[in-house]
C-alpha cells in the first residue's frame, strides 16, 4: 500500500461525488455526493500526512469534518423547508432566484 | 488752446461736515426702496408718501450741498468724500467714495428735483393701481441707482449705479408685466442695455490694465502717458456704454418700446435718469475724450445720426408717447454731439440736458395727464380739440412744446443755440456739417412737435365713444406747472452770461475764447426761420386739415419711420437670426454629438449586461458545472505553468 493508491482512491471518490452533484436532481443525493467529495479530500489529507510524517493534514481533516457537519445541519434544514412548501426535493424546481 | 489742464485738482477727503454725510443722498431713496420692498403689503397705505418723502429729502440735502458749494471759490468746489474701503487686494484697490463737484451736483439736483416732481405726480397717476407701493419702491430704487452713478468717484462705483439703473428700468418698464408687450419691452431694454454695459465694463478693465487704477482721479491724471490707441479704445468702449443707456444709434431700439411702462416711468427715464447717464459718462470722462480726437469724432457722428434718426421717427409716430420718445432720442443726440465737441461743448451739453430735463418731463407728464383723461388712449389720431377740456395740461404741455422747438426766449432756444454755436465754433468741416445736421434736426423737431400739438389739442374731436376728457387732479397738475416754469426760465438761467459754463468750468474745462451770448447770429436766424417753417408745415398738414382717424398709408419714408427706420429689422437680421441659428446648431451638436456619445456608451453597457445576465439561470447544477469547469481551468493553468 503506497500513498499512490490512496491518492488514486481519493481521486476516484472525488470524481464520483462531482459527477453526482452535476447530474442528480434530488437534493439529498446531491448532499451525499458533496459529502463524498469532502471525504475524498479528507482521505487525501490523511494520506499525505502519513506520507510526510507530520500531523497537519490530520488536523485539517478534523476541521473539514466539523465544517461538513455544520453544512449538513444548515443544508438539511433548508431542504426541509423547501420540501414543506413545494412538496419536492428537486434542485431544478428551486430556480426562482434568476435574471 | 484748451484750458482743460489742472481742472482735476480735487480737494482731498473731507470726512466731517455736511459733505461727510453725502452718502445720505443715495441712502434716503435706497432706504425708501428697502422699506417698501421688504415691508410688503403692510406699507401699502403710506408707501407712496414715504417714497415721495425720501426723494424730497434727497433733494433738500442736495440743495444744502449745492449752496455750500456756491459759498466756496470756484477752484475749491470739488470734494472727494471717502465712505469706506471696499476692495483692497494687492494692486487693486477700490474705495466707495463720493465725488462732489459742480458736475455731479448739477445732476443730483436734476435727478432728485425732477424725480421728486415725478414721484408726486405718480401719487395721482397710479392711484387706481393696486401695486402703487411697489411702483414707488422701484422709483426710489431708480433714483438711488442714478445718484450712485453720478456721485461715485471711481468707475467701479459708477458701474454699480449703471447696472442698478438698468435693473430699475427693467422693473419699471415691465411694471405691467401682465401685458406681454410690456414684458417683452422690459426684456428688450435690459438686453440692449447689456450690450452697452459690456462696453463700459471692458473699458473699466482696460483702464485697470493700463493705469492700474479705476478712480477718476487716478485715471484722468495719467491719460497723457498712455498709448493713444489705448485711449481711443477706452473712449470708444465708453461711448458704446453711453449708446446703450442713452439710446443712441446703434443701440437705440429699446427706447421706443420702453413706452410700455407707466407714463411717469417714461418721464423719469427720459428726463431725469437713465438716458442722461450716457451724456454724464462722456462729459465725466472728458480727459479721455480730449486726448483722443478720433473717439470725439465718433461721438459727434453718433450724436448727429441719432438726432436726425430720432427726429424722423418722431415725425411718423401716431402714438403720443412714441413721438415723444423719438424726440428724446433726438435731443439726447444733440447732447452727445455737443459732448463730442470737446471743452467748447461740454457745458452746452449739460445745459441742454438740464433744460431738457424740465421740458421733456413736462411733456411726458402732460402726455400722461391726457391719457389719464382719455381712458389710456395713446393714439393721437383719436384725440383732437382737447385744449378746452384740459386747460392746465394744454398750457403746461404747450410751454414744454415751445421750449423744445426752440421758441425764442424759452429753455430749448438758449441751449440748442449754444450747441449749434459750439459746433460752428469748431471751425472745421466736420463742425460745420454737425451744425447743419443740428439745424435740420431743429426744423424736424419743430415739425413733429407741432404735429403732436395740433393733433392733440386742436382740430375736431375724434374721440372714441365713451371718452370723457377731464382735467387731472392737483397732485398731477402742480408738478406739471413747476416743470413748465422750468421750461420757460431754465434755459436763460443756465446759459445767460455763461452761468453754467463758469460753474462747470473747473470740472470740464472751458474754451479759451469766451464771448457773450449773442442770439442774433446768421445760424440763429436760419434756425428761427426753419423752426417757423416746420411749424407752418405741420399746421398745413395737421392743423388746418382734418386728421383721418385711421392712418393713411403714406410714402416710403413714413412707412420706414413707422418701423423705427428699420432698427429692429437690422438687429433681427444681423444679430437675432444668426444667434438663433447658432443656438440651433449648438442644440443639434449637443443632442447628436455630446448626448450621442454618452447615450451610446450607456446603451452598449445596458445591452451587453442584458445579454450577460442570461447566465443567471437559477439552476443550481449549472452554477455547479461552471464552478467545476472554472476550477478545472485553474488547475490546468497551474499545471501548464509548472511544466
Amino acid at each position: 500500500m503506497t500513498p499512490g493508491h490512496f491518492i488514486i482512491l481519493s481521486a476516484i471518490l472525488f470524481s464520483i461525488g462531482g459527477v453526482g452533484v452535476l447530474i442528480r436532481r434530488n437534493a439529498l443525493i446531491v448532499f451525499m455526493c458533496v459529502e463524498l467529495m469532502l471525504n475524498a479530500a479528507n482521505l487525501a489529507f490523511v494520506a499525505f500526512a502519513r506520507m510526510h510524517g507530520n500531523l497537519d493534514g490530520q488536523v485539517i481533516a478534523f476541521f473539514v469534518m466539523v465544517v461538513a457537519a455544520a453544512e449538513v445541519v444548515v443544508g438539511l434544514a433548508i431542504l426541509m423547508q423547501i420540501f414543506r412548501t413545494r412538496r419536492s426535493a428537486s434542485v431544478d424546481d428551486v430556480n426562482l432566484l434568476k435574471y | 488752446m484748451l484750458l482743460a489742464e489742472e481742472t482735476h485738482a480735487v480737494t482731498q477727503a473731507v470726512s466731517g461736515g455736511v459733505e461727510g454725510g453725502s452718502w445720505l443722498l443715495i441712502g434716503f431713496p435706497l432706504f425708501g426702496a428697502a422699506v417698501l420692498l421688504l415691508g410688503g403689503r403692510r406699507t401699502d397705505k403710506w408707501g407712496h408718501l414715504l417714497g415721495c418723502l425720501m426723494s424730497l429729502a434727497s433733494f433738500a440735502y442736495g440743495l444744502v450741498l449745492f449752496f455750500q458749494m456756491l459759498g466756496r471759490p470756484a477752484s475749491a468746489r470739488s470734494h472727494s468724500v471717502h465712505v469706506f474701503e471696499w476692495i483692497a487686494t494687492g494692486a487693486f484697490k477700490v474705495d466707495v467714495g463720493m465725488l462732489l463737484d459742480p458736475l455731479s451736483l448739477s445732476f443730483v439736483l436734476l435727478i432728485t428735483g425732477v424725480g421728486s416732481l415725478i414721484h408726486i405726480y405718480s401719487v395721482g397717476y397710479m392711484s387706481h393701481d393696486e401695486n402703487r407701493r411697489k411702483f414707488f419702491a422701484y422709483l426710489n430704487l431708480f433714483v438711488a441707482a442714478m445718484l450712485l452713478l453720478v456721485l461715485s468717484n471711481n468707475f467701479v462705483g459708477l458701474y454699480i449705479g449703471w447696472e442698478g439703473v438698468g435693473l430699475a428700468s427693467y422693473l419699471l418698464i415691465g411694471f405691467w408685466q401682465h401685458k406681454p408687450s410690456a414684458a417683452v419691452a422690459a426684456k428688450k431694454a435690459f438686453v440692449v442695455n447689456r450690450v452697452g454695459d459690456l462696453g463700459l465694463s471692458i473699458a473699466i478693465m482696460l483702464m485697470f490694465a493700463t493705469f492700474n487704477n479705476v478712480s477718476f482721479e487716478g485715471v484722468f491724471a495719467h491719460v497723457g502717458e498712455a498709448h493713444s490707441g489705448t485711449v481711443t479704445a477706452i473712449g470708444l468702449l465708453l461711448l458704446l456704454g453711453a449708446c446703450g443707456k442713452s439710446a443712441q444709434v446703434p443701440l437705440q431700439s429699446w427706447l421706443l418700446d420702453a413706452m410700455e411702462g407707466p407714463t411717469p416711468v417714461s418721464a423719469l427715464i427720459h428726463a431725469a435718469t437713465m438716458v442722461t447717464a450716457g451724456v454724464y459718462l462722456v462729459v465725466r470722462s472728458n480727459p479721455i475724450f480730449n486726448a483722443s480726437p478720433d473717439a470725439q469724432l465718433v461721438v459727434t457722428i453718433v450724436g448727429a445720426v441719432t438726432l436726425l434718426a430720432g427726429a424722423i421717427i418722431g415725425c411718423a409716430k401716431d402714438d403720443i408717447k412714441k413721438a415723444l420718445a423719438g424726440s428724446t432720442m433726438s435731443q439726447i443726440g444733440y447732447m452727445i454731439l455737443a459732448a463730442g465737441l470737446g471743452p467748447i461743448g461740454y457745458a452746452a451739453a449739460i445745459a441742454h440736458l438740464l433744460a431738457h430735463g424740465f421740458f421733456k418731463a413736462g411733456l411726458f407728464l402732460g402726455a400722461g395727464s391726457i391719457m389719464h383723461g382719455m381712458n389710456e388712449e395713446v393714439n393721437m389720431r383719436k384725440y383732437g380739440a382737447l385744449r378746452k377740456y384740459m386747460p392746465i395740461t394744454f398750457a403746461t404741455f404747450g410751454l414744454g412744446y415751445l421750449a423744445i422747438i426752440g421758441f425764442p426766449g424759452l429753455a430749448g432756444w438758449w441751449t440748442k443755440d449754444a450747441i449749434i454755436e459750439a459746433a460752428l465754433e469748431k471751425g472745421t468741416a466736420a463742425g460745420t456739417f454737425l451744425a447743419v445736421a443740428a439745424i435740420v434736426g431743429a426744423a424736424l423737431t419743430a415739425y413733429y412737435m407741432s404735429r403732436v400739438m395740433f393733433m392733440t389739442f386742436f382740430g375736431e374731436k375724434r374721440w372714441d365713444e365713451g371718452a370723457h376728457p377731464h382735467e387731472s387732479p392737483k397732485s398731477m397738475t402742480v408738478p406739471m406747472m413747476i416743470l413748465a416754469i422750468g421750461s420757460i426760465a431754465g434755459g436763460a438761467f443756465l446759459v445767460y452770461g455763461g452761468r453754467l459754463t463758469n460753474f462747470l468750468g473747473p470740472v470740464v474745462g472751458t474754451a479759451e475764447e469766451q464771448h457773450g451770448f449773442n442770439p442774433v447770429t446768421p445760424a440763429g436766424i436760419i434756425l428761427f426761420v426753419l423752426m417757423l417753417a416746420g411749424v407752418a408745415l405741420a399746421w398745413f398738414q395737421y392743423g388746418r386739415r382734418d386728421v383721418p382717424v385711421t392712418a393713411p398709408r403714406g410714402h416710403l419714408l413714413t412707412w420706414w419711420a413707422r418701423r423705427d427706420l428699420g432698427g429692429d429689422a437690422i438687429n433681427e437680421t444681423l444679430f437675432m437670426r444668426p444667434g438663433q441659428w447658432l443656438t440651433r446648431i449648438a442644440v443639434f451638436f449637443d443632442n447628436r454629438g455630446v448626448d450621442g456619445i454618452v447615450n451610446s456608451i450607456a446603451a452598449t453597457i445596458g445591452g451587453t449586461s442584458g445579454r450577460l445576465r442570461r447566465w443567471q439561470t437559477g439552476f443550481v447544477r449549472s452554477y455547479a458545472l461552471s464552478m467545476f469547469l472554472g476550477a478545472a481551468l485553474v488547475v490546468a493553468a497551474l499545471l501548464m505553468v509548472r511544466l
